[in-house]
């Protein structure tokens, strides 16, 4: 692995994992099979040529493979650093069967690494067709959708409400495992093909729906930030924290900083950070990074944990004490966070999910010592600007409703990513975006 | 970039500026606030939008800390870097028949626009505005134009009723039909005021005031507890009914970060006096 050493980086938020040299590259490349049916490409949400940008690594060809790889993703440095690619491309591999699967992600980061430091080409954009698109929100799946908009010749206008771009890749993403001048420089290429980014604009609020829905088109990419609480006593003491908070000050606005930078964030010397996905380990490692001990409490197995592998190891190695089948029933305090009360849990019949079921044990009540907790329970879709729009379809759980293409109940409205699946993964997000540009581009060719 | 048009001290260590900001003036409504973020280094800050005027918005704000601090530093043509808004959601305006704005301090700057909104919506609106002296009252001009009836009150009696605004409030109540109450002022002020209204049934609205980040629903920083119930401030009020607020929990949790502060306000400071250049020079 090409990581900094455990002990070094939990001091500093630079980032952790260091990627391939050109030797390593070419030499991981040389392994791949350039199977005649690749099982890879079927494992990537965006269908990226695998084995041809690949084959162009292993010959030393950078520029043609970054080309390549940005026919189908215009944002290989994101992908390719936190994709869960055991899940994805590399979990299908054919070489996974026998041996280890080629090391598809570090490639692909390796590849747009390359040519961000060697000056970047942009695919071709076609001609002003004079149509006008909205995109709403600049994560993931609204930038995708703008870079294909963009590229089939539309005018396409991004509404992002924070005051900078990225979505979850910039306020939630810490540092050190997605450094912020990757996503800007990747997002700027966006901007380069011609897709304009207006910040400071809460669509619903600063731009009416009325307004939003005079586009020839529009694709709401809102996200899934809105973070759910336990509902357990002591929920609102100061020094409880949603990780989307505590992210965002350390993310967004610099809190580690404190006082270079105006936003605070309290340092505690002992906390307990709740779930077990890539959240959970994201706020954790911030929080061991601003000088506290941590434990992650999770209530299922360490096995069911949904985060990436990569990050259960290194915040393994960074000195998180993990504390599975574990659950929060209270949090004690007075003017401040004093402890967590938790019960063990043990794992009885399998759920509708096919996963172990947690039910508490009787008796097996503690209370855990820590002077912050930080809530990483999931989030679900952002309903302001969706319940502002008369007519959108929403299913249960507040997502938006879509079709095949990505189409919402509204003919010229499109919706994908977090605000369409609930909270699913960057690549998804992507993926579902891909589509309704394709939608969309069709739609108004058609038209 | 955002301009601000104009910058004046209307009271001690009271701000009223006018800033540029068309997507925010041409959408707000009484009762909504924006936020602004001074620099890259600034802090993402929460102000009621006090007026609209064209594409400019008006915004008063008292310097308690190093952001509104350094803010009042800034002068007419200087830009901040960022401006969000209208956020949250607007003051339920309706013809409720006589209604009362009651502002406390640096609140009185929200209560114009909602009179405004009030009367316009058919409403007999009276004002009760309160400070800690005359000196320190603000928008009592405006005030008297835009409501039916002002009443003025000093905590030290330099103007007006010698008292605070909550007598004021009992006393009408006590002789005549108020239909709905607005209190807006720092928490404490609002909570006593709140419980005045409590024994007459009037139908009374708070302008919650806790810590934000994004105000656009994603944190949680800004969570109150109404009638039980988690609510986030930024997206589902940030009025709410009076009578139903945890004043405790919000006051507790407005002072998560004041040691922090405290240290930020001295760091600007100091910082002030060695450069000379009021806060202009960003180093
Ligand atoms: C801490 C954390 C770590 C994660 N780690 C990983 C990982 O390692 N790998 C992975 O694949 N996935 C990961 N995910 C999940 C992944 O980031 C999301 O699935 C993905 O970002 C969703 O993309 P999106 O474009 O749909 O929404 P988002 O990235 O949420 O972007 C939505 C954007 O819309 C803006 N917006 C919302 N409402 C409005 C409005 N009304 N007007 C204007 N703008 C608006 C928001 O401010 C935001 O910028 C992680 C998520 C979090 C929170
Ligand atoms: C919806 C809303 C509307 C507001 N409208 C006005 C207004 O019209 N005029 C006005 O003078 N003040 C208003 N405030 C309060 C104003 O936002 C704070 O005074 C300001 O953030 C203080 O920042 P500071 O750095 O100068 O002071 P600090 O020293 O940082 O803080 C002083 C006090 O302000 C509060 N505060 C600190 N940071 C924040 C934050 N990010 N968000 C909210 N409160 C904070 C804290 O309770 C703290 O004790 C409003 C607050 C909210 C939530
Ligand atoms: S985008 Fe993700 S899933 Fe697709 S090839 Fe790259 S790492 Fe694999
Ligand atoms: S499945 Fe594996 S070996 Fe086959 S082409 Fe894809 S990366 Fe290469
Ligand atoms: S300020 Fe973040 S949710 Fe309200």
């Amino acid at each position: 692995m090409s990581d900094r050493p455990a002990a070094t980086r939990v001091h500093d938020f630079a980032e952790v994992d260091q990627g391939l040299t050109a030797e390593e590259a070419i030499a991981e490349a040389a392994r791949c099979l350039q199977c005649k049916k690749p099982l890879c490409v079927g494992g990537c949400p965006v269908c990226i040529d695998i084995p041809a940008f690949i084959a162009e690594v292993a010959e030393g060809n950078f520029a043609e493979a970054a080309r390549l790889v940005k026919e189908q993703n215009m944002l290989p440095a994101i992908c390719g650093r936190v994709c869960p690619q055991e899940t994805q491309c590399e979990g299908v591999c054919i070489l996974g069967k026998k041996e280890t699967p080629i090391r598809i992600g570090a490639l692909e980061r390796f590849v747009a690494d390359w040519e961000r430091e060697s000056g970047a080409t942009l695919p071709e954009v076609a001609a002003p067709t004079g149509r006008r698109v909205a995109v709403v929100g600049s994560g993931p799946a609204g930038i995708t959708a703008a870079a294909d908009l963009a590229r089939a010749g539309h005018a396409v206008t991004v509404y992002e409400s924070l005051h900078e771009a990225g979505g979850v890749l910039t306020y939630g993403i810490p540092s050190f495992r997605m450094p912020k001048d990757v996503v800007k420089a990747e997002i700027e290429q966006v901007v380069r093909m011609g897709a304009e980014i207006k910040k400071n604009y809460l669509v619903g609020r600063s731009l009416p729906a009325e307004e939003l829905l005079a586009y020839d088109a529009v694709f709401l990419a809102t996200g899934a930030g809105l973070p759910s609480f336990m509902g357990i006593p002591g929920e609102n003491l100061p020094g409880v924290y949603s990780a989307n908070e505590f992210l965002t000050r350390v993310n967004l606005m610099h809190a580690e900083k404190f006082p270079a930078f105006d936003t605070p964030v309290k340092h505690a010397a002992r906390v307990a950070v709740i779930g077990g996905g890539n959240v959970a380990m994201d706020a954790a490692r911030v929080a061991r990074r601003l000088g506290a001990k941590v434990f992650l409490i999770y209530r299922r197995r360490e096995e069911d944990m949904p985060a990436r592998l990569a990050e259960v190891h290194h915040a393994k190695e960074e000195g998180i004490e993990f504390l599975t089948c574990t659950n929060p029933v209270g949090i004690i305090g007075d003017a401040a966070v004093t402890g967590l009360e938790c019960v063990k849990m043990s794992m009885c019949s399998l759920d509708a999910s096919g996963r172990p079921s947690p039910e508490p044990e009787t008796g097996s009540e503690f209370t855990l010592d820590v002077d912050m907790v930080i809530q990483a329970i999931g989030t679900s879709p952002n309903p302001l600007l969706v319940s502002l729009i008369p007519g959108l379809e929403r299913g249960r759980k507040g997502n938006v409703v879509v079709d095949e293409d990505g189409r919402t109940s509204i003919p010229h409205v499109f919706a994908g990513g977090d605000i369409a699946t609930g909270a699913a993964t960057v690549i998804e997000a992507m993926g579902s975006a891909k589509k309704a540009a394709a939608g969309i581009n069709r739609m108004l060719r058609e038209a | 970039m955002y301009t601000i048009n104009t910058a004046t001290e209307i009271a001690d260590k009271i701000f009223e500026f006018w800033i540029d900001a068309p997507q925010v003036a041409r959408n707000a409504r009484a009762g909504q606030f924006l936020i602004l973020r001074i620099d890259e280094k600034g802090e993402r800050v929460p102000l009621t939008i006090s007026a609209v005027d064209g594409d400019a918005v008006r915004v008063v704000f008292m310097a308690v800390g190093k952001t509104t601090e350094h803010l009042a530093t800034l002068q007419a043509g200087d830009t901040l870097a960022d401006v969000v808004g209208p956020l949250g959601k607007p003051s339920e305006i309706r013809e409720y028949g006589t209604c009362c704005l009651v502002g406390g301090g640096a609140g009185i700057a929200c209560t114009p626009i909602i009179a405004r909104e009030l009367k316009a919506a058919g409403n007999h609106v009276i004002g009760i505005i309160g400070s800690r002296n005359a000196d320190l009252l603000i928008l009592e001009d405006e005030m008297r134009e835009v409501c039916d009836e002002l009443f003025i009150t000093t905590d030290d009696g330099s103007k007006g009723f010698h008292g605070y605004a909550a007598d004021v409030l009992k006393r009408e109540l006590d002789h005549r039909t108020i239909d709905a109450v607005w209190i807006i002022g720092p928490a404490i002020m609002m909570k006593v005021t709140s419980a005045a209204t409590l024994p007459y049934g009037v139908k009374t609205f708070v302008s919650l005031n806790p810590i934000m980040v994004d105000g656009t629903g994603m944190c949680g920083s800004c969570r109150v507890t109404v009638g039980g119930e988690t609510k986030f401030a930024c997206v589902d009020g940030p009025e709410f009914d009076a009578h139903q607020v945890d004043f405790a929990e919000l006051m507790q949790r407005q002072r998560i970060y004041t040691d922090q502060e405290k240290l930020a306000a001295e760091k600007f400071a100091e910082h002030v006096c060695r450069c000379g250049e009021g806060g202009h020079c960003h180093e």
